[in-house]
């Protein structure tokens, strides 16, 4: 049985790590679809925003604004604001997703942008001059080119992420940070080093994850690059 | 809708706001945690970056642990302390001073080491030691730079700084951690609403000073970001922050 179908969550049981990594691994689990569900959310809106940035120059600096005074909410009001102001309740992870989200958009929606300004104007004149029409160019020609800028932009997006979604343990939620506070309130040292070793463990792996992303969507860039 | 109405009540009561366990005393608490944490990151980081943007010497190697520190899950860490060291301010003041080194090592890292080397060279010609190059020419230069660094530290502190009420300590997360507990929605909201607020004031204070000290000369070119958007190291790609 997969242990995200697993009716009831496994529990933390003594006070050492032997015989609770199936609890580390249900988890870990939650805590990246959580992450994942965010960085998916966060890529929906940050795409066709950056694009209207990207296209509509003025229009750039609001929706950088915009994005930016968001960022700077702190994360657990924003969390338990989002829950009151949205009736999601604050006991499902809708809010924490959400405000996630909303994180991510202030990085997602620059790296877009300023990835999409760095491709040469030559290229893009180049495009034109053998007859691609604006969107063609945009799709074969642009995107790709600002793909690096697009993975380098989802990398903080990500690894921020996965350090974040811990947050939500203060409402009983929040993938390994319900380790972490459980583990406050029981006195169980070992449960919260788990989840803080697993938090960094996940996020590094993801981050290689998206690095090799990068490099098989932008084979024509050198792997040495790759930062 | 209930919860806002009584939000906005716990909100207008005067004495949520006076007394020992008002919001007034908690953000007093909140600042000082947040303060003490930033100025033990600043006297760290920024000398540190001023050495390592000026010699040019380990820039890959502070950029990479910048980056890397975004991986550490601090509020695990937090509890971890507080955990080990109940109801003691210092692990508390600790780990947000780690939370708030890395934006200013890089920061100040990429303002200094970002300095036009043709202006570098002309303070040289004009007989500057090294020393008067950094404080006279490549800190002035670097100034809006090293204070939006040390602008996203302090906005990451006070929003993390909430997280001490878990530690048993005071702050304005002892209003969101306390109501929580006893189901207190009005309190919940509202100690969020006050954190909220607070981090945006100081956002907004910081952003005025910054603009302050933007070196006359180049005081009158439009910055080329917005002055609320995190500046961007020059890593490879130059837009991976």
């Amino acid at each position: 049985m997969s242990p995200v179908l697993a009716a009831r969550p496994p529990s933390w049981s003594g006070f050492g790590f032997d015989g609770n990594w199936d609890v580390v691994w249900h988890y870990t689990v939650v805590h990246l679809r959580i992450t994942s569900l965010a960085l998916l959310l966060g890529a929906a809106v940050a795409f066709p925003l950056g694009l209207a940035g990207h296209r509509w120059r003025r229009s750039y600096p609001a929706i950088l604004g915009v994005t930016s005074v968001l960022y700077t909410i702190p994360s657990l009001s924003l969390l338990v604001l989002l829950g009151l102001g949205f009736g999601l309740g604050l006991l499902n992870d809708t809010p924490l997703i959400v405000a996630l989200a909303i994180y991510t958009l202030a990085i997602l929606v620059r790296n877009l942008v300023e990835g999409l300004r760095a491709v040469p104007d030559s290229v893009k004149d180049a495009a034109t001059g053998v007859g691609y029409t604006p969107l063609r160019s945009l799709l074969a020609i642009e995107l790709p080119l600002a793909v690096p800028a697009i993975i380098a932009g989802l990398r903080v997006a990500a690894v921020s992420t996965i350090s974040l979604v811990s947050i939500g343990g203060v409402l009983g939620r929040g993938g390994l940070g319900f380790l972490f506070f459980e583990g406050y309130r029981r006195n169980r040292t070992s449960e919260i080093i788990a989840g803080i070793a697993a938090s960094i463990l996940l996020a590094v792996v993801v981050d290689i994850a998206l690095i090799l992303t990068r490099r098989v969507l932008t084979p024509w860039t050198p792997a040495r690059a790759a930062r | 809708m209930d919860a806002l109405s009584g939000t906005i009540e716990w909100l207008t009561t005067a004495d949520n706001w006076w007394g020992p366990a008002g919001i007034v005393q908690r953000i007093w608490e909140h600042l000082q945690y947040s303060l003490l944490a930033v100025g033990l990151a600043v006297l760290i980081a920024l000398p540190a970056g001023l050495v390592i943007g000026h010699t040019g010497r380990a820039e890959p190697g502070a950029f990479a642990l910048s980056g890397a520190a975004r991986a550490v899950p601090t509020l695990g860490l937090l509890v971890l302390l507080g955990r080990w060291y109940p109801v003691q301010a210092w692990p508390v003041v600790i780990v947000l001073a780690v939370l708030a080194i890395p934006p200013i090592l890089a920061n100040t890292t990429a303002g200094i080491g970002g300095v036009d080397p043709a202006v570098r060279d002309a303070a040289q010609g004009m007989g500057m030691t090294p020393l008067q190059v950094l404080t006279r020419v490549e800190v002035p230069l670097a100034a809006p730079l090293i204070l939006a660094g040390i602008r996203s530290a302090l906005l990451q502190v006070i929003a993390t700084a909430t997280i001490a009420a878990f530690a048993g300590l005071g702050g304005l997360g002892r209003f969101i951690i306390d109501g929580f507990a006893v189901s207190d929605d009005a309190r919940v909201y509202g100690g969020s609403i006050v954190v909220a607020v607070l981090a945006l004031l100081g956002e907004g204070l910081f952003a005025l000073a910054q603009r302050s000290v933007r070196p006359a000369g180049l005081r009158r070119r439009r910055p080329p970001l917005l002055p609320v958007a995190v500046p961007i190291p020059p890593t490879a790609g130059g837009i991976s922050t």
